[in-house]
């Protein structure tokens, strides 16, 4: 056994292990961090599959947003009653839930062992294409050319997140802003951090967005990295998120799918139909789209993270 | 394998070291200040020692100012991350 496969054996184990403890944390706050631990180990695997593109989603959404997701929720309920007996689940419950859980894994595991080899891909066809769309990294050509639909109906999905979020303000505070409010007077290793720190962020953020055309990368990755400066600027209280009912806010919301929708309409017009490109500016045109859904993607995350809209505005509605 | 290579290799393997006590500082120490400061020395020296370690390995002058850029970013982001939970504690705790 060489000395990469026994890491390679270590991290599988470590990650299995941090998985098993994070169901098994009795703790909320306990099992969200081990919940983060366990995306960053996975987005470690993920590079040792030489799956780049994965491993930079999975540790920017996976373990880093939905980490602070999970994080802010468990300290919202921390201050709340304990569950009372009556709303626990009763053992026949948990065991019909555990039964299904097992059973789902099992069936996976079992796909996935008993998968012919070489298995079924696409990836010869993906390869053989590549150069139709003037893109270098067949995984920006999978999301944004092959499967275009899917990556434009998760975008719609990422709104339908938000307005879910938004749903849950009382009816005197909508319309307001969410999060925290900005501090009067900025001090402290925080807002330093917070205030030092966008700059570099943001340029990092455009890079891996345009290197996603040819390396790994890409708009989600580049989105959410753009996602977390705006998400250190509001929780050091630097600034205000801008009111729910921002006209320019629910543009930019919208901006990544419609312009993914619009110019797939055009589709109809000018190439082979629905969200196909014309020969020869297939490249220009994801990248143009791309941008569009940066700015959803960086305006979408952030607010699941803060919340619905939380002040009752003064003065009579 | 030349003065580079056992070069990176003393570096890194040093870094490492670092970053194992740092860990068994996390388990041992009483009380959270004291853990927070075997972290943060294990994450100043450590990926210090595991960067310097690795510049002689990289992929030209690009590749080696991403690395130390790394450094940088994870050093800012350490020192805050233990400047906000120490504070907390201040909070939680008044000193005596």
């Amino acid at each position: 056994m060489t000395v990469i496969e026994i890491l390679d054996i270590g991290l599988a184990v470590l990650v299995l292990g941090v998985a098993a403890w994070t169901i098994a944390a009795r703790e909320l706050f306990a099992a969200a961090v081990g919940y983060v631990a366990y995306g960053l180990l996975l987005s470690l695997v993920w590079v040792r599959l030489f799956a780049l593109d994965v491993a930079l989603t999975e540790a920017a959404i996976g373990s880093g947003v939905t980490g602070v997701l999970l994080i802010t929720a468990a300290m919202r309920l921390r201050g709340t009653d304990p569950p009372q007996a009556s709303e626990q689940l009763r053992p026949m419950v948990r065991v019909a839930a555990a039964t299904l859980c097992i059973a789902i894994a099992g069936v996976l595991a079992a796909g996935v062992l008993m998968m012919a080899d070489p298995g079924p891909t696409l990836a010869p066809d993906v390869a053989r294409h590549l150069g139709e769309t003037g893109l270098g990294n067949p995984v920006t050509a999978v999301l944004m050319a092959f499967r275009a639909f899917d990556t434009m109906l998760e975008k719609v999905v990422l709104i339908l997140a938000v307005i879910g979020v938004w749903s849950l303000a009382a009816d005197d505070a909508w319309g307001s802003v969410a999060g925290p409010r900005p501090l009067a007077h900025h001090q402290g290793p925080l807002t330093f951090f917070a205030q030092l720190l966008p700059p570099v962020g943001i340029v990092v953020a455009v890079h891996i967005a345009w290197v996603g055309a040819n390396e790994p990368g890409g708009a989600f990755q580049g989105g959410a990295l753009l996602a977390a400066m705006a998400m250190i600027v509001l929780m050091a209280r630097v600034v205000q998120a801008p009111a729910v009912d921002r006209r320019w806010l629910r543009v930019v919301l919208v901006a990544g799918p419609a312009m993914f929708l619009l110019i797939g309409m055009i589709g109809f017009a000018v190439a082979a139909g629905f969200l196909a490109y014309p020969d020869g500016i297939a490249k220009p045109l994801i990248l143009f789209i791309e941008a569009f859904m940066v700015l959803s993607i960086a305006a979408v995350l952030p607010l699941l993270v803060i919340g619905p809209p939380n002040r009752p505005q003064a003065g009579p509605p | 394998m030349s003065a580079a290579d056992v070069f990176t290799v003393v570096a890194v393997s040093a870094g490492a070291f670092f970053f194992l006590a740092g860990s068994v500082g996390l388990l041992r120490f009483p009380d959270s200040l004291t853990r927070l400061h075997a972290l943060t020395k294990a994450d100043n020296l450590g990926l210090g020692l595991v960067v310097l370690g690795l510049l002689p390995q990289a992929s030209g002058l690009l590749g080696g100012l991403k690395l130390l850029g790394v450094w940088v970013l994870v050093q800012l982001s350490s020192a805050t991350a233990a400047q906000v939970i120490a504070q907390a504690l201040g909070r939680r705790r008044p000193p005596p």
